[in-house]
């Protein structure tokens, strides 16, 4: 599904990311790890298209097209969804609007009619239930107002409405509570399906008590320097980033 | 040719012109209005016209609006229109009573001067000096008398008519009066209109102006609006202008508030070859209140230009200026905003903010904000900016499937809409919303295919 081989990224002439290679298969769920600056959000705006950050070198396929060619737009119709790390406020855009503007491209793009404004008012009901939304904040503007949680919430709510293929979601559970982070939880879970595939960027180890990930990758100064399977997470919760560093020093 | 050689040229072409055609121009107006002009037409020549570059017009090239050689009609209009084409509104949900007037004459529909359901009574200017002379005597020319501006003694000079609005005392109207203004011509026209609206103590009353260019002849429009809200009345005063590239319009507006009273005032420029709009708010009484806001959407080649002075003459008053602009391709304007404040008027509340998206590097907009303090205990604030789409925005609306046109059309829209929530007549705020929408969307390209659906 996804295939990044050898990515060097940069931002200002600054170096980032020094060569990521990842494998994403449908079906599978992988999580990222690594301290603060290590990459992460840089590394999941390149997947979602923000041209900020240039990219030097190296490829990413996702299902057998170059994505780097296409547009955020384009990404996002073709199934790849960013759950932002910090989510943008946009004052007079409303959350209504919004979503019904986004679903119904998406729906062009898949040559289906738009929903009719029973059937989109329907769907957002389901999917406020879903993440157990505060009603209220959908009547506002996009993000306008709301804390930090509910920003998170936001965004799987957006994920849960826009029904993705790859979701990436970048920190997703920093800064919730237990409850919190079982609504996003659910809302990945709910999405799970043989054909999909989600990348968790994280870290805390807790998410991953309820999002059971196939693999986890530490990313460190730009390189994924460890790949395993979900015990790499309960080993570095237990050992800390500092074994990590050590190891990279030794590499 | 030098700019003084100039000034007075056109300024002699002007008192040329009145002097052959005073006759023409009295005759076809009314007693009260024509007492008013030898004074009008001396200042004129003391005044002249103003001169780009000066301190009030800085940017503003008044004279080559007036360059065109353009027709001046003092006499009965020569177009006939069909009355129910113009009166035919089929806007659901804007329910209005709608006068009209056509290249600066009321249109009259049988009756010069009416009351409307509710109490209001509107009409002819003309007319209503006949009729009722106590009030006009008293207002006409009141406010605007003291402008420094040669072009408002130009319009008080020729004005023939216009519209006028009567909401007597105690009395609260909640359907908006509509005054529609069209040009439609087949020469090339200007036309001077103008306009009294009064609001006796307590009353209550809106507004809604809607300026047309029904033909693609070039228009100029120099009007005069002067507005009386006395102790405690409300009023509310929406001004829509979509006029054809071709056309140059001039508006001056004198609003004068009394105690406890309040003005909000929107001015919405979404279509216009070159706009400039003066706006004098005085207010005379404690607790009054104003509110002056303004949206504009430019591109091409066309000039917007809002000039604001509001004059807090009194104490405990407050007033809000927030103007916001989209301009496109090579469009350009200016705004300034003045905030006057007397030594006595303390405890001053004064805001103002000037907002600008220049969607090209082409694109240039001035922004001056001017406050002169003399009282101590006040708070005033001003603001502007000037700036791009926010790109974090974009991008975020993008990273959902909008693709990028419909996602700073959203941002571009939402941008506008903070100034349209102003305005306090939902139906009124829906009908703006919608044409905003569409001239964004770049579908409001024919000046009357405006969703008034009036003309
Ligand atoms: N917009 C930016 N401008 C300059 N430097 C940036 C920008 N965004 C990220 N960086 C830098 O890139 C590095 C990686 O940042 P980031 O990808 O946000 O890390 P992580 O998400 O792993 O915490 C950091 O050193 C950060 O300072
Ligand atoms: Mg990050």
């Amino acid at each position: 599904m996804l295939v990044i081989k050898d990515l060097v990224a940069s931002i200002e002439g600054l170096k980032i990311l020094k060569g990521v290679s990842l494998e994403v298969k449908a079906g599978e769920v992988h999580a990222i790890m690594g301290p603060n600056g290590s990459g992460k959000s840089t590394l999941a705006s390149i997947l979602a298209g923000r041209d900020l950050f240039s990219v030097d070198s190296g490829s990413i396929m996702y299902n057998g097209e170059n994505l780097l060619d296409k547009s955020p737009e384009e990404r996002a119709k073709e199934g790849l969804f960013l759950g932002f790390q910090y989510p943008i406020e946009i004052p007079g855009v409303s959350m209504v609007n919004f979503m019904k503007t986004a679903i119904n491209e998406m729906r062009k793009h898949r040559g289906e009619k738009p929903l009719s404004a029973s059937e989109f008012l329907k769907k957002m009901r389901e999917k406020k239930e879903l993440v157990e939304i505060d009603s209220s904040l959908t009547n506002r503007s996009v993000n306008e107002g709301f804390s930090g949680g509910e920003k998170k919430k936001n965004e799987i709510f957006q994920m849960a409405m826009l029904e993705p293929k790859l979701a990436i979601l970048d920190e997703t559970d920093s800064g919730l509570d237990i409850d919190a982070l079982k609504v996003v939880a659910r809302g990945v879970n709910n999405l799970k399906s043989p054909d999909s595939a989600t990348i968790v960027i994280t870290h805390y180890q807790r998410l991953l008590d309820y999002i059971v990930p196939d693999f986890v990758h530490i990313l460190y100064r730009g390189r994924i320097v460890r790949s395993g399977g979900k015990e790499l997470a309960v080993l570095l919760e237990e050992k800390g980033y500092e074994l990590i560093r050590q190891g990279e020093v030794n590499l | 040719m030098s700019t003084i050689a100039e000034k007075k040229s056109l300024t002699d072409q002007f008192l040329n012109l009145y002097r052959d055609r005073a006759d023409e121009i009295s005759a076809n107006s009314a007693p009260l209005l024509n007492t008013h002009r030898d004074f009008a037409v001396k200042r004129l020549g003391q005044l002249g016209f103003p001169v780009k570059g000066s301190e009030e017009y800085r940017y503003a090239d008044i004279e080559s609006v007036f360059r065109n050689d353009l027709e001046k009609q003092f006499g009965e209009n020569k177009v006939s229109i069909d009355i129910r084409d113009i009166f035919h509104c089929d806007v659901p949900d804007l329910d209005t009573n709608l006068l009209l007037l056509v290249n600066g004459r009321y249109y009259n529909d049988g009756q010069l001067i009416k009351e409307l359901p509710g109490g209001i009574i509107a009409g002819s200017l003309a007319e209503a000096s006949r009729k009722y002379p106590d009030i006009i005597e008293k207002h006409y020319n009141n406010y605007a008398i003291g402008s420094k501006d040669g072009l408002v003694a130009l319009n008080t000079a020729f004005a023939q008519d216009g519209i006028f609005i009567y909401v007597p005392k105690g009395v609260k109207v909640e359907k908006p009066v509509q005054v529609v203004n069209i040009m439609i011509s087949d020469n090339d026209l200007m036309a001077q209109h103008r306009n009294l609206f009064i609001a006796e103590k307590d009353s209550e009353m809106k507004i809604v102006v809607c300026d047309h260019s029904l033909s693609a002849q070039r228009f100029l429009t120099n009007s005069v609006n002067e507005v009386y809200t006395a102790e405690g009345a409300q009023v509310s005063l929406t001004r829509i202008q979509n006029e054809h590239n071709g056309s140059a319009q001039i508006t001056h507006s004198f609003s004068h508030q009394e105690t406890r009273s309040r003005l909000s005032a929107s001015t919405i420029s979404l279509h216009g070859g070159f706009i400039r709009n003066n706006l004098f708010v005085t207010l005379n009484g404690e607790h009054a209140e104003n509110q002056s806001t303004g949206l504009y959407l430019s591109d091409k080649g066309q000039y917007i230009d809002n000039f604001v002075h509001i004059d807090h003459a009194s104490a405990n008053c407050f007033s809000n200026q927030l103007y916001k602009g989209v301009l496109d391709d090579y469009a350009s304007g200016s705004f300034t905003g003045r905030i006057l404040v007397r030594r006595d008027a303390q405890k001053t509340n004064a805001y103002q903010s000037n907002n600008n998206i220049l969607l090209t590097d082409d694109a240039k907009m001035y922004s001056h904000p001017q406050l002169e303090i003399y009282a101590d205990d006040v708070k005033c604030s001003h603001g502007s900016t000037m700036g791009q789409l926010d790109e974090s925005a974009l991008f975020y609306l993008r990273s959902r499937g909008i693709n990028h046109r419909e996602s700073r059309l959203l941002l571009m829209f939402a941008f506008a809409h903070e100034v349209i929530q102003n305005i306090k007549v939902p139906a009124l705020q829906e009908r703006i919303d919608d044409l905003v929408n569409k001239r964004l969307r770049g579908e409001l390209s024919r000046c009357n295919n405006c969703a008034m659906q009036c003309g």
